[in-house]
């Protein structure tokens, strides 16, 4: 497969302004070295707990946040240095689905418009092309062309997911990143939305970054799949290796958190003592030092590096270095 | 009516709302029991009555729009629906407490966690406030909160989710109540201090001997910690069963569609991916239910007598409750 995408060394640190001058006192260190691959129409999952930088990752890959350094290259030209112009060319070819179906629909246009806005906005789809691609994008997210004259108000929570995810797909996109796209959904309506990513993802031959925390939903979906934590990333490999063979200690405690809607299954919970550290001051050495298990004397000491091992996978630990 | 030997009896429990387009029946006929020691998991999509059924209960039902306007709850012998406000203060926080997704629902912001929990000591045990202080950092302890003589002085915005949720926790269960609520009380935490918290929810319930009435929309959650489930839909039970033969085989078609359409983790290795199984369309709104059952419209076995009449509970035997016409009328 293709690479589509390469992501290089990709850090976003937020300033942390104090006083009446505004002086910088510190860092935000949000995302902070982070390098990955996104292939053609494979699915790329992002894991890990809240403020690890997962959406942060995303927003600096399209650009909707200034990115601190780093490379993205995008079909061999690196987005992080284009001009502002090019980059807005490039867009259509990137697009973003948000967790909330509800606050990313603007709520005084139509369907209709929603949809054409991108369109006109691009010079694309110009006279009757317009209404045809309309038309088109709702039957594919499984609404009907009657529903394109409503306001986002009139819709349920699903159905609004269904609308951005058309508007995602309305200039026809290479990639798609998908910012917890199902999280803020009721769980029979999931699957119906699951499947439609699948769906689209197969006709039109999307490449997905999937930012999740289900990580029951990011197994079914992704090819792949990196876990983050704290600005980097701890672990990247196929889902079955991830999933069957986690080798870093953190992605073994979280997957042994998720709650499995079995009661026959009985597991070993691996609890984790405390809660995620401020990225402002990361811990030293391991990052997740404090709350391994496996820690050994050199962890508090220094920076694990990554290490490849079999096949894609890689991981950050000294157990493995 | 009588009142009940469990713990705690629902019986036919209806609250309902005005609003400006019509009455919202969130909860309608809804009955179950809890007994002394037990985790029972009500499980059901946002909007399906569990805030309101736990609201009921507790008699936070903001009045109006809101109004129980039909049925029981039992509790040692007393009517929680006909009791008197001052009465149903003394049991609220002392025998039934309640914890929340949102623990700065119950968090004051502009007092300590500390002098919060001592608060309910000095409230309920008429405790002096040096004794009710000691208490409450004790109770910090209990719920695993590190250098809670620290902890206790500070002000919740101070503390992380996970250990605001713990604080809250504590102050829940400083008066060892007999039957603890909790709405939702991990669905806004991450898996890793989920896990924390079901695994000290559990852990304090052997040592208190609480009932946990545990509301969610988690069938996880149910699977891991619950020993009977309630499954609502639309401000009706649905099905009621012990977990594992709710797990196994369910009997509501909307039980069934449930389990079916959630992945599983670890399945894809075993099977592959297999399509998940949708419910399609959407949970009705309250006020234009469809006039029999209210899956009719999603339902794969739906059938003339369903469009005509409401099903009843019907007791299938062995604790199991299912509304569905498949199962006799
Ligand atoms: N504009 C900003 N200014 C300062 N700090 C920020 C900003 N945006 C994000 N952060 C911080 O950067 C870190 C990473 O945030 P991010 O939103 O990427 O996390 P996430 O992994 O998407 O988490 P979640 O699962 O909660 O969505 C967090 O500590 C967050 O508070
Ligand atoms: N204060 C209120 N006023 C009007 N309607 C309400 C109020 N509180 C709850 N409801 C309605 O009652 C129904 C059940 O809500 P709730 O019990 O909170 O659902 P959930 O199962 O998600 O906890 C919903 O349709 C909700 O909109
Ligand atoms: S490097 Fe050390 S502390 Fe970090 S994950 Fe590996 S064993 Fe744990
Ligand atoms: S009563 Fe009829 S419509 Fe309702 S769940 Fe049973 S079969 Fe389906
Ligand atoms: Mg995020
Ligand atoms: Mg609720």
């Amino acid at each position: 497969m293709k690479t589509l995408l390469q992501v290089d060394e990709l850090k976003v640190h937020f300033p942390i302004k104090k006083g009446l001058l505004g002086r910088t006192v510190g860092y935000v260190y949000a995302v902070d070295g982070v390098s990955f691959t996104l292939r053609e129409g494979e699915t790329l999952g992002l894991v890990g707990e809240s403020g690890c930088g997962k959406t942060t990752t995303g927003l600096g890959v399209l650009r909707l946040i200034p990115t601190t350094s780093g490379r993205i290259l995008y079909n061999g030209e690196d987005i992080a240095r284009v001009k502002a112009q090019r980059m807005r060319e490039l867009r259509r070819e990137m697009q973003i689905i948000f967790q909330d179906p509800y606050s990313s629909l603007n709520p005084r246009m139509t369907v209709n418009q929603i949809l054409g806005d991108p369109m006109d906005t691009f010079g694309l789809y110009p006279g009757r092309q317009r209404s045809e691609r309309i038309a088109f994008l709702l039957e594919k997210v499984g609404l009907s062309p009657e529903h394109g004259r409503r306001y986002p108000h009139e819709f349920s929570g699903g159905q609004r997911q269904r609308i951005g995810i058309a508007r995602a797909l309305a200039l026809d996109p290479k990639i798609v990143i998908g910012d917890e796209p199902v999280s803020a959904l009721d769980v029979s309506i999931q699957a119906q939305i699951i499947n439609l990513l699948l769906d689209l993802q197969r006709e039109f031959g999307l490449s997905y970054l999937l930012i999740a925390h289900d990580l029951a939903v990011v197994e079914y979906i992704c090819d792949r799949v990196a876990v983050m934590y704290l600005g980097k990333i701890v672990e990247m490999g196929t889902y079955e290796q991830i999933y069957n063979h986690p080798k870093h200690p953190y992605t073994e405690a979280l997957l042994s958190a998720v709650p499995i809607p079995d009661p026959k299954v009985t597991r070993r919970r691996i609890l984790l003592q405390g809660d995620v550290p401020s990225p402002i001051h990361p811990p030293a050495g391991c990052h997740f030092h404090p709350r391994c298990p496996k820690r050994m004397d050199i962890c508090d000491k220094e920076r694990p590096p990554l290490t490849s091992l079999t096949g894609d996978h890689q991981v950050r630990c000294f157990l493995h270095a | 009516m009588t009142e009940s030997r469990h713990l705690l009896e629902i019986q036919h429990l209806k609250t309902y709302f005005t609003t400006f387009e019509g009455v919202a029946r969130a909860v309608d006929d809804v009955s179950f029991h809890l007994d002394r020691g037990e985790v029972l998991g009500v499980v059901g999509e946002s909007g399906c009555g569990k805030s309101v059924t736990a609201q009921s209960i507790m008699r936070l039902i903001p009045e109006p729009p809101g109004k129980i306007v039909g049925g029981h709850i039992w509790f040692d012998g007393m009517d929680l629906t006909t009791l008197q406000p001052s009465a149903m203060r003394r049991i609220r926080g002392d025998r039934i407490a309640m914890i929340f997704q949102e623990p700065m629902t119950s968090l004051n912001p502009v007092y300590t966690i500390g002098d919060q929990i001592a608060e309910m000591f000095q409230l309920h045990r008429g405790m002096g406030r040096r004794e009710a202080w000691r208490h409450a950092v004790a109770m910090l302890e209990k719920v695993q909160i590190p250098a809670p003589h620290k902890r206790a002085s500070e002000y919740p915005h101070q503390l992380s989710g996970g250990m605001r949720q713990r604080a809250m926790i504590a102050m829940a269960l400083a008066c060892d109540p007999e039957i603890l609520i909790a709405d939702e009380p991990t669905t806004a935490l991450d898996v890793t201090v989920q896990a924390q918290i079901l695994d000290l929810m559990l852990q304090l319930k052997e040592d208190f001997q609480t009932a946990v009435m545990m509301i969610t929309h988690d069938l996880g959650v149910i699977a891991e910690i619950a020993q009977r489930v309630v499954v609502m839909y639309a401000g009706k039970v649905v099905e009621q069963a012990a977990t594992l033969p709710l797990f196994e085989d369910p009997k509501h078609p909307y039980t069934r569609g449930l389990l079916r359409s959630i992945p599983k983790l670890g399945e894809r290795s075993k099977k592959g991916r297999l399509r998940l199984e949708e419910i399609p369309g959407m949970v009705p709104g309250l006020l234009d239910l469809p006039p029999g059952c209210r899956f009719e419209p999603r339902c794969p076995h739906s059938m003339a007598v369903c469009r005509e009449r409401e099903p009843e509970l019907q007791d299938l035997g062995s604790g199991r409750l299912v509304r569905c016409f498949l199962y006799g009328t």
